[in-house]
């Protein structure tokens, strides 16, 4: 039997398609129950709430509650690329799918990609939810000079992250259970390291070595720009360095991830624990 | 360890072609290298003559699997969204998706079910799903591995039947693991016996028979089961003994393959030497246990 080649649009369109599907299982499955919903929006406000209130408390200007805000939602992206793209190759795994995707005629990029898609779509939604109801609840003051500029920053920083989620899937691809000792040792830190719940990372209060550690995670610099962007009124001449730093971080890291997924995977061949459960 | 050791067998076009043994035999990892998720130590491993560590790629395009046991596709979908999915995974495009999805929900029976989530779904009705999703790139080799495991005799029944019809498409092969001996019996073209990582023996299910039917075979029903059965198994002239014990009625069958009928006698008195009462005994035709029985000297038990 011969096998017809594939031509590289046939490719792509193939691997277009297991992205998209792949993207909309995580959009179905994740808004068919609306208590994850309610969840996902209501719990951080609670977390926001306390320091909000926290800044107010010692007389801290307006804007800092603002930039918890936009903190706290940007740790919506964090969780969900710790949860739902690093360790997810491990919840395939147990769920029997990761074999169908290996034994599948697409690029396991294209799986990841349609991940990362429906993840950061997901938490947008979720997100845009957390600052809504931050900003009515806190009545935290904005100032958008360029809502345009604002979205593209937010994107780079969404396709940094994610680039980065995937790397984490594909290192952890043969991981058992550690992948959830792993996940919960980088959640906490990147809150810390990456200003999430305080104003001023990259002002004189926060020693320089944690700003140079911090600065390695897309999202302070992604958070760092958006909030120069939405509460202090900045414009392009304020974060040109930022987007310049978290396009680099994506071109930087995805290829990387495709490294990274191809020895993964090739190690998990010739060891054989691809498909091992109950790690 | 090794799991596989000098394997070497050819499966034809038109063919179901099973691999029988017990567990640890060294079935699933054959299963898993033709399927390119693992990479063989050593040796050379093609389907439709390309080498599936080098051209993996190519040849996820013409295979599938369906694992027993296994329900792969996320609980909170419906039927028909996890066959939608499994399908964009072959690239289908959306209305021939749709139309192969139609088809494969009317053959499998799912109608009734399209819209339930996944997680509603019986054992049964997952693995016609899991099925359904096997056939959904019309692969031209399906590898089944025990794909009616913890299934009831009618689910399995169907399934075995789906599979027949299927391969009489034409141009489809399929290989079949499973240690359901009368599985393979009935489904196989041809079988091999996989035992301890080696091929013991390969041929059709009714050649593999008539070389054990030179020798005669026979079944013993006792109570209380064998505390010695390697005492039965030394007597000269037997090949091989199984022991399976019914808990419920207290009774143990044994299934002898002798060299020849002459030994019964030296047989039914080890039988009593164990303690052991006889309360029935007979000449058996042969099946593929009492093969595997010949070749190994010991049941799957």
């Amino acid at each position: 039997m011969m096998l017809r080649s594939f031509s590289i649009r046939e490719e792509l369109l193939n691997n277009f398609r297991a992205a998209y599907a792949r993207m909309w299982v995580r959009l179905r499955g994740a808004n068919r129950d609306p208590i994850s919903l309610v969840a996902e929006i209501g719990l951080p406000i609670l977390t926001i709430g306390a320091y909000v209130i926290l800044y107010k408390a010692i007389g801290f200007p307006s804007t800092a509650g603002a930039a918890v805000i936009i903190g706290g939602a940007m740790v919506a992206f964090w969780t969900n690329v710790l949860w739902n793209m690093s360790s997810q190759w491990f919840w395939e795994r147990e769920q029997g799918n990761l074999e169908m995707y290996l034994v599948a005629p697409v690029s396991r990029m294209s799986i990841l990609l349609g991940m990362a898609l429906g993840g950061g779509l997901n938490t947008a939604i979720r997100a845009l939810g957390i600052v809504l109801l931050g900003i009515f609840v806190f009545q935290v003051p904005f100032q958008l000079r360029d809502p345009l500029l604002v979205g593209v920053v937010f994107v780079l920083t969404l396709l940094a992250l994610y680039a980065l989620g995937m790397l984490f899937a594909s290192l952890f691809m043969l991981y058992g259970r550690e992948v959830w000792n792993t996940a919960n040792l980088l959640q906490e830190p990147v809150y810390f390291l990456s200003g999430a719940y305080f104003p001023g990372f990259y002002g004189p209060i926060v020693p320089g070595a944690i700003q140079v550690v911090g600065s390695l995670i897309p999202m302070t610099i992604g958070l760092d720009a958006i909030r120069r962007l939405a509460i202090g009124g900045g414009d392009i001449a304020s974060v040109w360095l930022h987007i310049i730093a978290l396009i680099a971080c994506t071109l930087i890291l995805f290829p990387i991830a495709r490294r990274a997924l191809n020895y993964m995977e090739s190690l998990g061949k010739k060891e054989g624990r691809l498909t091992l459960r109950w790690q | 360890m090794v799991a596989l050791d000098q394997v070497d067998l050819e499966v034809y076009d038109d063919e179901i072609f099973g691999l029988l043994g017990p567990n640890g035999a060294g079935k699933t990892t054959l299963i898993k290298i033709l399927c390119t998720l693992l990479s063989p130590t050593e040796g050379l491993a093609l389907i439709k003559g390309l080498d599936v560590v080098k051209r993996a790629s190519q040849i996820r395009r013409i295979i599938n699997l369906v694992s027993g046991g296994e329900t792969p596709g996320y609980g909170i979908l419906s039927v028909k969204e996890n066959l939608w999915f499994f399908s964009q995974l072959y690239g289908l495009p959306r209305d021939f998706a749709k139309d192969r999805i139609s088809k494969l929900v009317d053959q499998l029976e799912l109608q009734d079910y399209l819209n339930t989530r996944m997680s509603k779904l019986s054992t049964g009705y997952k693995q016609r799903l899991n099925l359904a999703r096997g056939f959904v790139n019309d692969p031209a080799v399906l590898f089944l591995d025990e794909p009616t495991l913890g299934l009831d005799v009618l689910s399995a029944r169907h399934l075995r039947t789906l599979v027949k019809d299927w391969i009489r498409t034409g141009g489809k092969t399929v290989l079949l693991t499973t240690h359901y001996m009368a599985e393979a019996d009935q489904m196989c073209d041809r079988v091999g016996i996989i035992n301890r990582g080696k091929i013991l023996a390969l041929d059709t299910p009714q050649r593999l028979k008539t070389k054990v039917a030179g020798g005669a075979t026979w079944k013993i029903e006792i109570t209380p089961n064998l505390s010695q059965p390697e005492s039965v198994k030394s007597v000269p002239g037997v090949v091989g003994l199984s022991q399976t014990d019914n808990i419920e009625s207290g009774v143990t069958t044994l299934k002898l393959v002798l060299e020849d009928e002459s030994v019964m006698s030296d047989i039914l008195s080890k039988i009593r030497e164990n303690g052991c009462r006889v309360l029935n005994m007979g000449k058996s035709e042969p099946t593929l246990e009492d093969v595997y029985i010949s070749l190994v000297g010991t049941g799957f038990e």
